[in-house]
């Protein structure tokens, strides 16, 4: 083939990424070996390499071995044994391959965990002699539980049951029903031979009884994009690009769903509402052209944003369409899988990196742990290595957060030890608690308003004040600016009657009109306490102080009040 | 609406790269790039322009220089740094200058130690960056097939491949203390091919060194190099013959081996090496020191 024909039909390649679960004994490098060896991705040099190396630690006598083509370090070839996770890659005509190669012992359970997080695959190995095991059951628990669709069940080492149709389908049943068990959507079955390259690349004749595909055809053919309906666009800020004054673009990569100018967003977790300006599509520049923009964008781009209104966007914060909001709560239920040697505390504060929001947060309560061979749950108190539990996890800011299931990116964290900055867990979105409000099926008006009143309280300045001041005070509803008819600022003077702490305080609001009674104490001609009106107040509504009164007339209207409030 | 657009694998792979680099800049108060020169420093090169534009790029660019790199990678180098504006630091190990090293009379091990692995740890130290760019691909090595996206590093620079930080989605730990470091690789699961196809795509400059061109090679240690200049002992130089060669990867002019071929276009290289029978390592002589090189080289601080 001509190769600029080659080259124009290799441009439009697709990308699958895949996950290999099994232990040693499965087979399982030396089923990557054969399918990056059929597949001629495996350059002669590190061929002649592996014969070398075969003599050394080599397990199946004059053959090559093609697990050493792929177990990566030395200590661990010496080893035998795959620990961690390893990438590797090759091609065919029409995509392009990423391969997560992960151990499958219980405990290397958060590194298949790893691997398991980026892939659109799972292939799991079973040994035909040996059928479902505990491991197999742990591998589909994993796989299912990371989101993955697609599974590939390769039944391996036909050879050794004389490739019998009775033996592959008596395993399919039972997987069937595992499979059913767990709510896993696609499964497919082949029945292959790693070490001789049955049903890997070339159809074997020892199969006749199977007419299904070989595992590279399909790997190479199947379907998956994901049908879903038109997608709720989601964007998390990843960082604000400012050149100059008049460039302020808001770059990061969408999540899902696609945006088009003109589109009406919100920032969340404020709330602020704007309209798309304009769409730089990274990919799209060139050097030549470094401002060149697109009318419309999808996942997984990365873009630059810029907006109609100058509003406060950061890194941290979440684009999303104002017709498809997620919830905004910082209390969240999550499957919470833990990846370290010291357990997890409850209530102790880690780092919860979710998309590019980095949030203190802890949790609060673990509801089960749930053992990944039998699926039981059990109540504990703390999470070891490799433990998957259920918990409650409370944020000390609101994050805009979905479902694992509805998105992957957004719907995931990693959890952060504050002092070892080591990566200790990660986790999965399953529920994002309702807010108080939305529980009565009927939103009564106080209830909109108090979804409203938490976007609208943004300010984060903090006022001093001392007991004694009169001061003014941002009044009406939870707005940090609330304007009057005329459009200026509507202050009030309050008298800071008993301060609590540094945001709250008790205080009686003052008027300027002369009034006489119980209710009132004149401070001035034109300045009276309103005895009646008595209130806490948050520091955040100070505008300003203007006096403040002497201890002996605190006193008096402390006495006056004491006296209105006493029971006849 | 069904919605089942998706992008090539090459649009993919540029948007993964991207967002390691933004989460480079947004996450590390001292980063820097390091800059080699090469094919796959070229394709980095130009993922950070995309990544950053309309500004310019938020950190400077690092070429180790060993002073045995061929004489055309320095010209290019300058070239592309005022073409494009950044900002480039060159640093060369001052140590291993007084000393003399040569490849030639020290051989490929010192030479690498002093003026790339001592001459890395010393440029680092002295602009006490909390994160190094660097364009490894995990398909060029076993050992680098286990390596993260962004990869710790201790305050001695060293890896330490048994305990590294589970990394999922795409979701990256940047916690670091004080004096310690990351080292992040945005091209991590890109393949030479990949490599290639982009450089096709996108039009992106790099060295002529790449395309085949008649030069003057000796036979040298089981590989052929190429006489860059006169510093080659003249016994070698003199056994030189003109021939049609060109280079796979771009490094020290006496440890990188030239290949006999005629490809002068970018279609034909990529011809070439799908054709070809040894991986590009090969070339590298700095490999076939010891098996498992690599990885010791990295658990000491190389890349």
């Amino acid at each position: 083939m001509d190769i600029i024909n080659y080259l124009k039909e290799h441009e439009n390649k697709d990308m699958l990424r895949f996950l290999t679960c099994g232990s040693v004994d499965d087979g399982k490098s030396t089923l990557i070996g054969r399918m990056l060896y059929d597949s001629k991705m495996i350059f002669d040099d590190q061929l002649s390499a592996a014969e070398s190396e075969s003599k050394k630690y080599g397990t199946t006598g004059e053959k090559i071995d093609m697990a050493l083509l792929v177990d990566g370090l030395q200590s661990e070839r010496e080893q035998g044994i795959t620990i961690d996770v390893a990438y590797r890659f090759f091609a065919t005509e029409n995509r392009k391959f990423i391969i997560a190669d992960t151990p499958g012992h219980e405990q290397y359970t958060r590194n298949m965990v790893t691997g398991a997080s980026t892939a659109d695959v799972a292939i799991i190995l079973i040994d035909a002699r040996k059928g479902i095991l505990t491991q197999t059951r742990r591998h589909s628990f994993i796989v299912n539980l990371l989101g993955i669709e697609h599974v590939i069940i390769a039944i391996n080492k036909m050879d050794l049951v004389d490739f019998s149709q009775e033996v592959f389908e008596s395993i399919t049943h039972s997987y069937e029903e595992l499979a059913n068990e767990l709510g896993i959507k696609k499964r497919y079955y082949i029945p292959v031979s790693a070490l001789d390259g049955d049903n890997v690349v070339d159809t074997s004749e020892h199969t006749p009884w199977y007419k299904g595909k070989t595992l590279l055809a399909l790997l190479d053919s199947m379907d998956i994009s994901k049908e879903v309906k038109e997608e709720s666009f989601r964007f998390p800020v990843q960082y604000v690009n400012r050149p100059n004054l008049d460039f302020r673009g808001f770059c990061g990569t969408i999540a899902a769903g696609s945006l088009k100018v003109g589109d009406e967003i919100t920032v969340l977790p404020s709330g602020k509402a704007t309209k798309v300006k304009s769409i730089i599509n990274a990919g799209d520049i060139s050097e030549a052209n470094r401002e060149l923009t697109c009318k419309e964008a999808f996942a997984p781009m990365a873009i630059t944003i810029t907006t109609e209104d100058e509003i406060d966007i950061s890194r941290g914060d979440m684009l999303v369409h104002t017709s498809s909001m997620p919830r905004v709560s910082n209390a969240l239920k999550v499957m919470l899988v833990w990846m370290d040697e010291k357990p997890m505390q409850l209530t102790r504060s880690y780092d919860i990196k979710r998309a590019t929001s980095v949030i203190s947060g802890s949790f609060d309560h673990i509801n089960y742990k749930i053992d990944v061979n039998t699926y039981k749950r059990e109540q504990v108190q703390e999470l070891e290595l490799n433990d998957i539990a259920s918990c409650k996890m409370t944020l000390t800011r609101p994050i805009a957060a979905d479902i694992y299931g509805d998105n992957r990116l957004t719907g995931s964290f990693i959890v952060v030890d504050r002092l070892s900055n080591n990566t200790v867990g990660a986790g999965m979105i399953v529920d994002v608690a309702r807010r108080e409000s939305d529980k009565s099926q009927e939103k009564n008006i106080f209830n909109i308003w108090n979804d409203k009143k938490q976007f609208l309280d943004g300010t984060n300045v903090k006022r001093t004040f001392k007991e004694r001041q009169v001061v003014f005070l941002k009044m009406g509803k939870n707005i940090g600016i609330e304007s009057d008819g005329k459009g200026k600022e509507f202050l009030r003077p309050v008298l800071v009657y008993k301060k609590f702490n540094n945001e709250q305080f008790l205080g009686f609001a003052m008027t300027s009109q002369k009034k006489e009674g119980k209710f009132y104490y004149k401070l001035s001609e034109d300045s009276y306490v309103i005895l009646s009106q008595i209130k806490t107040y948050s520091s955040k509504r100070i505008s300003h102080s203007i006096k403040r009164v002497s201890e002996k007339t605190l006193m008096r209207v402390h006495e006056k009040f004491m006296h209105l409030i006493t029971p006849s | 609406m069904i919605n089942k657009k998706r992008l090539t694998h090459l649009k993919q792979l540029e948007a993964e790269s991207i967002h390691i680099l933004r989460e480079v800049a947004a996450e590390f108060s001292n980063p820097v790039m390091m800059y080699s020169v090469g094919k796959d420093s070229s394709v980095m090169l130009h993922l950070a322009m995309k990544a950053f534009a309309p500004s310019k790029l938020p950190f400077p660019l690092l070429h180790v220089d060993t002073l045995w790199k061929f004489k055309e990678m320095i010209e290019f180098r300058d070239k592309r740094a005022k073409d494009l504006g950044f900002e480039l630091i060159v640093h060369s190990n001052p140590d291993g200058i007084e000393m003399g090293i040569s490849p030639f009379t020290h051989g490929s091990k010192v030479h690498t130690d002093v003026m790339k692995t001592e001459a890395l740890k010393q440029a680092l130290n002295a602009g006490g960056y909390d994160a190094i760019i660097g364009g490894a691909r995990r398909d060029e090595e076993k050992s680098r097939a286990k390596e993260r996206v962004f990869s710790f590093r201790d305050t001695n620079h060293r890896w330490d491949p048994k305990n590294q930080r589970p990394e999922l989605w795409n979701v990256y730990n940047t916690a670091i203390q004080k004096g310690e470091s990351v080292r992040v690789f945005p091209i991590s699961n890109w393949t030479e091919l990949d490599i290639w196809q982009y450089i096709y795509l996108e039009n992106i400059e790099i060295p002529s060194l790449y395309f085949a061109k008649e030069q003057d090679v000796v036979e040298y240690e089981g590989t052929k190099i190429m006489v860059d200049d006169k510093r080659m002992p003249e016994s070698l130089r003199k056994t030189s013959k003109k021939e049609m060669v060109r280079f796979r990867t771009l490094g020290c002019y006496p440890l990188t081996g030239a290949i006999n071929s005629s490809a002068t276009t970018l279609p034909e290289i990529i011809k070439e090496m799908l054709l070809s029978t040894s991986s590009e390592r090969e070339g590298r002589l700095i490999d076939k020191d010891q098996e498992g090189a690599m990885e010791l080289k990295k658990i000491e601080g190389y890349f």
